[in-house]
């Protein structure tokens, strides 16, 4: 009997224990998201209370829940469907280019002095150029069509991924080649085995910068020379004062950008386990 | 030709070996017709203050710096650059920090052709051999510096060379995992019979580990010598033979 008490009275203690434990766990959760998110949290609030009380012109600011039904409505009609469609067509396919071409590239550059040399000036000069200052370049050579577009947004986006690389692999430890070189290795071997892991992380931060400026450039080139795509929708809509639309497309539009940001994270994360 | 048996592989000598530099206009001639010879299964320390070319000698001797003139010779054979028989350990373990440990031991044997799977049965001997087996699938970043460094030796002898070239392997070491590694250092050797030539600016490290010392002045100075350290192993450190050959060595470099 008395053990019996003894035990239910432990369970108790032990159960309460796990419970005061895990309290302690969800607090420190809530209080780590609110770290990280409050001052969001408190700009979107403000936002949304500030437009609603009148306190700011909800002609020009209007509130959150009024720019998030227009992005519902948007998306559910079919409205934004196409300008999604062909936004992320065109900076994915520039994207997908720029990093195609400036990996591998940057990847010899990087390997052979002497190419890297001779190329440093030109690349050093194209980089220096806004990328926009040569669209009507583009624009003549490659007709208004979307392989302008494309182009304008691939040459902005190349320079980040290409430069990085470049410096990636520049900056592999030499004791670690004369190491590989030490046991035989063939530069062939030399390169898959040490150089090319030991760039990963910088090709990485190139890719990040690259997709943000890809995005950049996608808005500059539909906000100049388009009549479909999220930058077009952005200044149509403000154009016919369909204020709520254009927050709303302005929304998306930076969604994308913390959404390409994210996944290469969490590539870049799977691929750097070693140096998480 | 006769087959070498085992304690007979691994037989180094260098021949009139010469080796200079430019430094800012100025010849220096840091190896000066330098002959050694050391049987296989050996170990010949190479102590000397900064500079006076110890390292140069154990690069040169790798394949890593071509010398000027003069031949290096393994079991009568004249070697020239990189060649398989000879595997460096640096004092940094050098470990690639995106490998395992495991994967790490095996890149040596990968490199040279050995298929994947043969190459990590041999690879986890060698973690063995260094007491490591509970680390293999640890990235080399967790491992302290003693412990990446054994790792680094496991490595080279993976690969079976004939000779082991170590690069003031400890000297990154704090002193107690200094000793307690130049008694692994023994005991690795032992097990493996292999010829270790091993640069240190530790003297008392240079007779606790090899059978031969070559002491070494500083350039311009005195001619490299060649000393004997016949104790047993385990050799002691406070015993009185010991004791008396680190204080001649330290007369030598005028540290009373």
């Amino acid at each position: 009997m008395s053990t019996a008490i003894k035990n239910t009275v432990r369970l108790r203690w032990y159960k309460t224990g796990t419970l005061a434990a895990q309290n302690g766990l969800w607090r420190h959760r809530i209080l780590n998201f609110l770290a990280v998110y409050g001052l969001l949290i408190v700009f979107f609030s403000s936002w949304q209370i500030a437009s609603t009380q009148g306190w700011i012109n909800s002609a020009v600011i209007p509130p959150l829940d009024r720019i998030l039904s227009a992005l519902w409505l948007g998306i559910t009609s079919g409205a934004l469907l196409d300008d999604i469609a062909i936004s992320l067509q065109r900076a994915g396919i520039a994207f997908l280019a720029s990093a195609g071409i400036g990996i591998p590239l940057g990847l010899i550059m990087g390997r052979i002095r002497p190419l890297e040399r001779a190329l440093d000036p030109i690349l050093q000069l194209f980089r220096q150029t806004s990328a926009l200052a040569l669209y009507p370049i583009f624009i003549l050579l490659l007709g208004l069509g979307e392989a302008s577009k494309v182009f304008v947004i691939f040459w902005a986006a190349l320079f980040p991924v290409l430069l990085a690389t470049i410096g990636g692999v520049k900056e592999v430890d030499a004791k670690l080649l004369e190491m590989a070189r030490t046991y035989g290795a063939s530069p062939l071997t030399i390169f898959r085995r040490v150089v090319l892991p030991a760039s990963i992380p910088s090709i990485f931060v190139g890719l990040r910068i690259s997709a943000t400026t890809a995005l950049l450039l996608l808005i500059a080139a539909e906000m100049i020379g388009a009549n479909k795509g999220m930058g077009f929708q952005v200044m149509n809509a403000q154009y016919n004062f369909q204020i709520p639309m254009m927050y709303a497309a302005i929304f998306l539009l930076a969604f994308w950008g913390i959404l390409a940001n994210l996944i290469l994270v969490k590539l870049q994360r799977r691929l750097c386990r070693w140096s998480a | 030709m006769t087959t070498l048996t085992k304690t007979e592989r691994g037989t180094v000598s260098v021949r009139n070996l010469s080796k200079s530099f430019q430094l800012n206009g100025e010849r220096l001639d840091v190896l000066k017709k330098l002959n050694i010879t050391l049987e296989g299964g050996k170990v010949l320390a190479i102590v000397g203050p900064s500079g006076c070319g110890k390292t140069t000698l154990l690069r040169v001797l790798a394949g890593l710096e071509n010398p000027d003139s003069g031949d290096v010779t393994i079991d009568s054979k004249e070697v020239q650059g990189l060649s398989r028989e000879r595997a460096v350990i640096f004092q940094e373990p050098r470990l690639l920090p995106w490998l395992s440990v495991l994967d790490n031991v095996s890149f040596g044997l990968e490199v040279q052709g050995t298929p994947k799977e043969t190459a990590r049965a041999s690879a986890k001997k060698m973690l063995k051999l260094v007491r490591l087996s509970q680390f293999e699938q640890a990235w080399p970043k967790q491992l302290s510096g003693g412990m990446a460094q054994r790792v680094g030796i496991a490595r080279a002898l993976a690969v079976q060379p004939e000779i082991l070239l170590l690069d003031e392997p400890l000297g990154a070491l704090d002193a107690m995992s200094k000793i307690s590694m130049q008694e692994e250092l023994t005991r690795i050797w032992q097990e493996q019979n292999v010829t270790m030539i091993l640069v240190t600016h530790d003297l008392e490290e240079a007779i606790y580990l090899a059978d031969q010392v070559l002491v070494m002045s500083k350039l311009n100075g005195t001619s490299p010598r060649l000393l004997d350290i016949d104790l047993p192993r385990p050799r002691d450190r406070s015993h009185q033979d010991f004791v008396a050959i680190r204080q001649k060595l330290m007369t030598e470099f005028g540290l009373h």
